[in-house]
């Protein structure tokens, strides 16, 4: 064996362990809990569910297109919704439409009250008793929010509150690009 | 003494556990019994993307007990087992599959121990090959005391 590979049979292990500890950190670092949805690229599915504020109203998923939009998947349950509420309720303010999905609740009156309570950032209210239209979207707890261009395709998924932080990356940044070419279209 | 509660403990354990198991299952009645089975398989094979490492026949996270119910009505219907499968990936991504189908992505997990296997055979092939063949060499010294050696063993035998 020439001296030059003997070297590299010698440095081979060494590379291969550098190759696996990065590989390690890496997988250290990530959030195994967040998942990249299946839905994505994809139509909204199909779906009628009774409106959370008039159950004799029937909501479809044609609520789901004609603009740029948020779905927010939540319920009175959830912790985690009561803290990014305040958040949506900015973002409705600023003219972000947002589709509230109200996901496996207590009561129908629980999730009203917290609505008239804490303000209601959402467009269209659906009441999604037993969880079915959350299943077809690939929802596995609450908050999700999903983005939806004008279209009624999905464009991305995010699974946690949605903050000033998630604002200013990859979720508002993908809202803002679909919005400026939706704006860019209607002209 | 002390072994002896221990497995005791352990027992009790063990049947809890079972009797908890037992449990998520029981509450579906099939009118068939290979739609059963098919249920059965079904449930253990397919994750529950909320608790990360169970099955949704092991876990009874809100989730897996929705996916469970999903699962009983889709087989109760007449749906095969491919179908149910097709059904939640569509949904919950490959994740929700404990057996990951072969994509580049996953090749690594189907193709990777097998090619240890391989680099591991062939470096060990090498290694005897290089060793058999090895020469081995005298110094002028060596078979010098060889043959005296040799020399004295001749003339003990004689």
């Amino acid at each position: 064996m020439s001296k030059g590979a003997r070297w590299v049979v010698l440095l081979l292990p060494l590379a291969a362990f550098l190759l696996l500890v990065g590989f390690l950190l890496r997988g250290l670092f990530s959030d195994p809990t967040e998942l990249s949805s299946a839905l994505v690229g994809k139509p909204v599915p199909q779906f009628s569910v009774p409106d959370l504020y008039q159950p004799v109203q029937t909501r479809t998923d044609a609520v789901l297109s004609g603009k740029p939009m948020l779905l927010n998947v939540w319920a009175t349950w959830c912790p985690t919704c009561r803290a990014e509420h305040a958040y949506l309720n900015e973002l409705a303010a600023q003219g972000v439409a947002i589709v509230g999905l109200n996901y496996k609740d207590d009561s129908r009156e629980k999730a009203v009250r917290w609505l008239n309570t804490l303000g209601d950032p959402y467009t269209v209210n659906l009441f999604d008793e037993k969880g079915a239209v959350a299943l077809e979207f690939g929802v596995y707890g609450a908050p999700e929010t999903f983005l939806i261009d004008s279209q009624g395709q999905i464009r991305y998924r995010h699974v946690g509150d949605v903050n000033e932080r998630v604002w200013q990356g990859e979720l508002g940044k993908r809202y803002r690009a679909l919005m400026a070419e939706y704006e860019g279209g209607q002209n | 003494m002390r072994a002896g509660w221990l497995s005791f403990c352990l027992m009790v354990g063990l049947f809890v556990c079972s009797a908890a198991l037992a449990q998520s299952a029981k509450n579906y009645v099939f009118d068939d019994a290979a739609k059963e089975a098919t249920f059965r398989e079904l449930i253990g094979e397919l994750r529950c993307p909320k608790c990360q490492n169970q099955s949704i026949a092991d876990s009874n996270a809100e989730l897996a007990v929705d996916l469970r119910e999903r699962t009983y009505q889709m087989v109760q219907e007449g749906a095969s087992k491919q179908e149910v499968i097709d059904y939640m990936v569509a949904r919950y991504g490959d994740f929700v599959h404990y057996q990951p189908p072969v994509t580049v992505a996953t090749s690594i997990l189907w193709w990777g121990p097998l090619g240890v296997l391989i680099i591991g055979g062939i470096v060990v092939v090498l290694r005897v090959r290089q060793q058999r063949h090895r020469e081995v060499e005298w110094s002028a010294e060596e078979q010098a005391q060889l043959d005296a050696l040799r020399q004295r063993q001749k003339g003990e035998n004689e």
